[in-house]
């Protein structure tokens, strides 16, 4: 199969305070992947992919989308574009019902209840439409921020970790519905649970201090040595 | 060429200057410590004007004596009235940014109506506690006004040993940097913000006690010295009170010289539209460092 | 969802009924009260709805006014035109200002707002030749008339405060319904969220504030024909205060709550003033009660208990 490029980033980088967060990176998603980013906490993650997402500007470095420069564009034009991006503390519209929530996010305002009604059922959530968002478990509004993240119709879904404070049962549904969703749209996934990673991914990229460190298979990723020595096999693996 | 008239002018803006230091650390220690932006900090002036012409009319002595009591009076009953609407209206609302401004503004009806129904619409002169001229080769200029600028001097001076020096300092300038740490280190917030906010008030009394001999009190004498601290709390950088002070000169400098030399009005409006783009362009203030 | 809109026709129909059937000094009063809740829609609409809590909107109100007041006195404009500067000056001035002020947020941009039309308030009294400051102008009768429809006679004043509030009411409700105005709410619920659905904060919100100089505009040149008085107080920070209160009271992002809130105020310092001159006391108290006890308003509380429908 030829992969397509969906979006490079060149030489990323970003300081904060003279403090690197990011430092030189490249990274490159095929179209219809399910891309993951892990690496230790602190690693630079969440900063690149506010970069990639526009809601930070980098110091140097490019990005381009879909063949085209991108890394100038806020990120509101970028999310017509086609990124979307969930967020990782879970950010709703509290006091707006769900029906609400998901109707924001459409793109098209034709046939608003049975829009909003379809992205809900991706979901499962279409029983809780007239809820009050903030009063859902904190489970379901995990899932109202992915559905949010869906309703877009994203090119690129930039999942930064999904499965935080999810229930195993929901764990698995989740991992179907990632799945569900390539080849239309790839996925980027930042996520700590190592069994959700090797189960989804096609490919992962590893950072380390904001560099990074390797890309590959899951079977390539966990085969090298550095990644053994800096993060699946060394004194700060994850729990 | 020396001009005797922009002397002048230099004497006048440094006077103002003076008593708008006063006002505006004041407003600048309640924003810097609470983050509350008190809309009603003029009436806390105009109020301890009022106090001021009670204490000069009814306590019987020489206006030496009753002015240097009002100094006291004025103060302890305008921040106890500060203290009290803490107590009842800003610890209510958690000190909440939209809703404390809301409330000041409030209390700022609240404060003019009250003293216009019992002191009256009229402007009251307090007599300057004393009376003599400085003669230069080309004006005499008055000997109270500039005690007024070395009074206000020593005041900031005291304010700032305090912050800097004394405990309820350094617990004043912990609970600015972070509530949750210093409560969590034992400090009782709500003591500290209650007390922060009557040094506040406080200040402003005391800067009106300076001013009432040279203007009269009136209950919307506030308004416009609100207008001013504001200005220059803003230019110095919100929270700064070194910023405060390097503002409170140069916007009373300048307020003195462009008033002489042109319409006051013209100043305000260049004021204005300045601090206007001050908070747009560079938040930080002109002195301030970016955070 | 028609419930909204048959209580709205309601409440014009009974507005309509006041005009013809009470007072002379009442109908007056509650054309005033329409042009006030103009006034008060369009504030509504930044702060109620969008969350922008300007200091500010007096100075679109003063322009709506004077560009009317000075269009007749100085350009020699017929009334009809007068009135249409209104909202053209108060929207131009708000969307040159929100330019500035939208660049902060939260208190800055209450003090920027606040700033600036200070400064616009002084300036008018800068031009006391021209505007006649504090004291004002009076415009004529035989200046106040579109053709034969004479705005200063009292019925006349009546019918016309009625249709520019409903026109304000109507639009403000298909506003609030529309795609627009759920993403209005989006803005002052979640503003980060809402840029990573793809909107703009600061077009949205400049959009908003444009359209709320704009009502505060009319109502400004409304005010100057249907009671022949232009004057600087109507530029005063005061006045900006006051759109606040009657927005907080009626209840804060419900397209009732202006009329309601305004109404409400009026009378009672009408009422207070009668008693006492402590109309100040008045306004000042009831901004603490609010803030403190009813943050929501008289319609936003009725809303949480049970109307829900109500928008």
């Amino acid at each position: 199969m030829a992969a397509v490029t969906l979006l490079e980033a060149r030489g990323l980088q970003r300081h904060f305070g003279g403090i690197p967060a990011v430092d030189g990176v490249d990274l490159t998603l095929r179209a219809g992947e399910i891309h993951a980013l892990i690496g230790p906490n602190g690693a630079g993650k969440t900063t690149l992919v506010s970069l990639l997402s526009g809601r930070i500007t980098p110091q140097a470095g490019r990005i381009l989308f879909a063949g085209e420069d991108i890394t100038a564009l806020p990120a509101h034009r970028r999310v017509a574009k086609g990124i979307a991006y969930t967020f990782q503390i879970t950010s709703i519209y509290p006091r707006l019902t769900v029906f609400d929530n998901v109707a924001l996010a459409l793109r098209d305002s034709r046939d608003l209840p049975r829009a909003v009604g379809a992205a809900l059922a991706r979901t499962g959530l279409q029983a809780l439409a007239g809820e009050t968002a903030g009063e859902l478990s904190y489970g379901h509004q995990r899932l109202l921020e992915l559905t949010m993240g869906l309703a877009l119709k994203p090119r690129l879904l930039i999942l930064d970790e999904p499965t935080q404070g999810l229930a195993n049962e929901d764990i698995a549904g989740f991992k179907a519905l990632v799945r569900s969703l390539v080849p239309e749209t790839t996925v980027l996934l930042i996520e700590h649970n190592m069994e959700v990673v090797m189960d989804l991914a096609d490919r992962i990229t590893v950072l380390n201090f904001g560099r990074s460190l390797a890309s590959g298979t899951p079977a390539e990723v966990r085969a090298n040595a550095d990644v053994q020595a800096a993060y699946l096999g060394g004194d700060d693996a994850e729990a | 060429m020396f001009d005797p008239y922009f002397l002048l002018a230099l004497l006048e803006g440094t006077v103002t200057a003076a008593i708008l230091a006063l006002t505006a650390v004041g407003l600048s220690l309640v924003f810097g410590v609470m983050r509350v932006v008190n809309v009603a900090h003029g009436e806390f002036l105009m109020l301890g004007a009022v106090v001021a012409w009670y204490v000069a009319t009814f306590v019987p002595g020489p206006p030496l004596m009753t002015w240097a009591a009002a100094l006291v009076i004025a103060p302890l009953v305008v921040g106890g009235v500060a203290a009290l609407a803490d107590r009842l209206v800003l610890r209510r609302l958690n000190y909440e940014a939209e809703g404390t401004i809301v409330a000041t503004i409030g209390l700022m009806y609240i404060l003019q109506q009250a003293v216009l129904t019992g002191f009256g619409p009229g402007a009251r002169a307090v007599e300057p506690p004393f009376d003599w001229m400085i003669d230069t080769p080309w004006f005499g200029y008055s000997g109270y006004k500039l005690a007024v600028v070395g009074l206000a001097a020593l005041v900031l001076g005291a304010v700032w040993l305090f912050m800097t020096r004394s405990r309820a300092g350094l617990v004043m300038r912990a609970t600015q940097i972070d509530r949750d740490m210093a409560r969590a280190f034992g400090i009782n917030v709500d003591r500290v913000y209650a007390l922060v906010f009557a040094l506040g008030a406080g200040l402003a009394a005391l800067a009106a006690v300076l001013l009432v001999p040279v203007q009269q009190a009136h209950y919307l004498m506030g308004h416009d010295p609100m207008l001013m601290a504001f200005t220059v709390v803003i230019i110095g950088g919100l929270g700064s009170v070194r910023g405060t002070l390097i503002a409170a000169l140069l916007i009373g400098l300048s307020d003195g010289v462009i008033s002489f030399y042109w319409s006051p009005l013209l100043a305000k409006i260049l004021a204005t539209l300045f601090v206007a783009l001050v908070l747009v362009f560079r938040p930080q203030g002109l002195f301030g460092e970016r955070a | 969802m028609n419930r909204a809109l048959a209580l709205h026709l309601i409440v014009v129909a009974a507005l309509a009924a006041g005009i013809f059937l009470l007072p002379v000094y009442h109908a007056t009063n509650l054309a005033r009260i329409m042009v006030l809740a103009v006034f008060a829609m369009g504030y509504n609409l930044a702060f109620g709805y969008t969350g922008l809590l300007s200091l500010g909107h007096a100075m679109f109100f003063a322009a709506g006014m004077y560009a009317a007041g000075l269009g007749i006195t100085l350009g020699g404009w017929p009334a009809g035109l007068a009135l249409l500067a209104g909202p053209l000056a108060g929207g131009a001035l708000a969307l040159a200002a929100g330019a500035l002020a939208l660049r902060t947020a939260g208190v800055s941009f209450m003090i920027v707002t606040l700033m600036l039309a200070q400064a616009g308030y002084l300036t008018i009294l800068y031009y006391t030749p021209i505007t006649r400051g504090e004291e004002g102008f009076v415009l004529a009768q035989g200046l106040r008339r579109i053709g034969a429809f004479d705005l200063s006679q009292d019925l006349n004043r009546g019918l016309f405060a009625l249709g520019l509030f409903t026109a304000g009411l109507l639009l403000s409700l298909a506003l609030v319904r529309a795609r627009f105005g759920r993403i209005m709410v989006a803005m002052r619920e979640n503003e980060e969220r809402s840029r990573m659905l793809g909107y703009n904060p600061f077009t949205v919100k400049l959009a908003v504030m444009g359209i709320s100089g704009a009502y505060a505009g009319a109502a400004g040149a409304a005010y100057a024909l249907l009671f022949g008085s232009v004057g600087a107080s109507f530029g005063a920070i005061a006045f900006s205060i006051l759109p606040l209160l009657w927005v907080l009271l009626g209840g804060a992002g419900t397209t009732l709550g202006p009329l309601l809130g305004a109404g409400l105020m009026f009378y009672l310092t009408d009422i207070a003033s009668s008693y006492t001159s402590a109309h100040q006391f008045v306004v000042g108290a009831a901004l603490l009660v609010l803030v403190l006890f009813a943050p929501r308003g008289i319609l936003g509380a009725l809303r949480e208990r049970g109307l829900k429908w109500l928008p």
